[in-house]
């Protein structure tokens, strides 16, 4: 590995969280943007072809080193280490429609999911994942929701881009066709309502 | 070495993420014998997508009498104020119910068919849980990968209301003072304040003048507990509309004046 390399090496493991190119060129003044950049790649590839037990990884928008899933049951046994606690299927939801729609009021939320949401959105802002970034146009200027670096940190997203896209989802349910036609349902809900 | 994650999370994920339900066969036929469990379901669309799998009814051609009866006698089970949320899509289910048993022309021309915003938003919702179910998996495989820095979380504090015996509340509160090094003690002294005797001597006051100033109530060498008690009696008797209270300039001393309408008491 080249100097910058190694440099790079010790600041990814100093630093606790990812850290942004952006950040690592300040490390050495010589360095370019497209130096770090190489650099990285090749950081990368040393712990990916020489056999290491930890690799670079990028999210939330930065760099971090990290353990190989491989290993997270034995670390978590000698409880050297925990995985984070699961979101609730509520959390998970609001965060789904704040991810795609923001900036986005509660109202919206509330719409969508046909539950009020001000206890998820107050659990998930205390977690740092969601922050108000603004307030509407709208009547009683309601206040806007958008998502943090640390929502990407969760996924292990590298930024939002990496959400799957509208056309990669199958929106629709898809039961097989009930075998009662048009004139039947009719029926049905002339009986049903008997 | 390889990094992909371990198909288990995967499948353990749906197991996790599919509402437990128990039903009985042909519960479209009943309402009894049909047992939910509520808390597997994050609200009413939820439960509607649910009862629609379980069905397996085409989301475009939804039967709205039969579901509807079913949604309700779900929402009967539920206790009142977990069912907020429900009761409002069982009200809108049954005016969609109402309105599809409206007589419409033989073509059906110029008829909406009034479930299309229901319909629209059980996709939109549909999308959302998949979006949800891709980040919870998202979420899984990235908790597998551990970073520098960790800190054992704190213990875990039980769920109020705290049921504690006074006798183990003192325990506790001996522990914490004999971990303290060097405990400074400091004895509280009750001073009471003498609201009564302040509220007597303005009212004597006011009843020899028209006004006064605001320190002439005082002693000479008055206390920080009789400026105190000064201070509520005059702002009790404000407030009962026996005086005024006026401030001539600014940073003057106040001046307390008779309540006009007052005087004749």
């Amino acid at each position: 590995m080249n100097p910058l390399s190694q440099l790079l090496e010790a600041a990814l493991f100093a630093a606790a969280r990812p850290v942004t190119v952006e950040e690592l060129v300040t490390l050495d003044p010589d360095a370019s943007l497209d130096d770090v950049r190489a650099a990285l790649d090749q950081l990368r590839e040393h712990y990916d072809f020489d056999g290491h037990g930890v690799e670079v990884v990028e999210l939330g928008g930065g760099f971090q080193v990290l353990t190989r899933p491989a290993f997270a049951a034995a670390i978590e046994r000698a409880q050297l280490n925990q995985r984070q606690s699961r979101l609730t299927a509520a959390m998970v939801e609001t965060l789904s429609v704040i991810a795609y729609r923001q900036p986005v009021g509660r109202a919206e939320i509330e719409e969508i999911r046909g539950v009020s949401a001000s206890g998820v959105l107050r659990s998930l802002q205390e977690r740092g994942l969601i922050e108000v970034t603004g307030r509407s146009e709208g009547l009683g200027r309601p206040l806007l929701y958008g998502t943090t670096p640390l929502f990407l940190e969760l996924l292990g997203l590298a930024d939002l881009q990496n959400l799957p896209r509208a056309e990669e989802l199958s929106i629709a349910l898809e039961p097989p066709r009930p075998e009662t036609t048009g004139a039947d349902d009719a029926a049905a809900y002339v009986a049903a309502d008997r | 070495m390889t990094t992909s994650a371990p198909p288990a999370a995967l499948t353990d994920l749906t197991g996790a993420m599919m509402p437990e339900t128990t039903s009985a066969p042909d519960t479209l036929t009943g309402t009894l014998g049909f047992v939910i469990k509520v808390d597997a379901f994050s609200g009413p669309l939820d439960l509607l997508l649910h009862l629609l799998r379980e069905e397996q009814i085409d989301i475009a051609d939804i039967p709205i009498a039969r579901i509807a009866d079913q949604f309700l006698a779900v929402v009967h089970q539920l206790g009142l104020n977990q069912a907020a949320d429900y009761l409002e899509m069982a009200s809108r289910l049954v005016r969609l119910k109402a309105q599809m048993l409206l007589p419409r022309s033989q073509d059906g021309e110029g008829w909406d068919d009034p479930r299309a915003e229901l319909v629209r938003r059980l996709l939109e919702y549909q999308q959302i849980k998949e979006i949800a179910h891709w980040m919870m998996a998202a979420a899984d495989r990235r908790s597998l990968r551990f970073a520098r820095g960790y800190l054992p979380p704190p213990p875990e504090i039980p769920p109020p209301p705290l049921t504690l015996q006074l006798l183990e509340l003192l325990q506790a509160v001996e522990r914490v003072i004999s971990g303290i090094l060097h405990p400074v003690m400091h004895s509280v002294v009750a001073r009471p304040l003498d609201v009564e005797g302040a509220t007597l001597r303005i009212q004597s006051l006011l009843a020899e003048r028209e006004e006064f100033i605001w320190t002439e109530a005082l002693s000479l060498a008055p206390t920080i507990s009789d400026v105190l008690s000064l201070l509520l009696a005059l702002l009790e008797l404000a407030k009962r509309g026996q005086c005024l209270m006026l401030q001539p300039a600014v940073f003057a001393p106040l001046v307390v004046r008779r309540e006009p309408s007052f005087a004749a008491a």
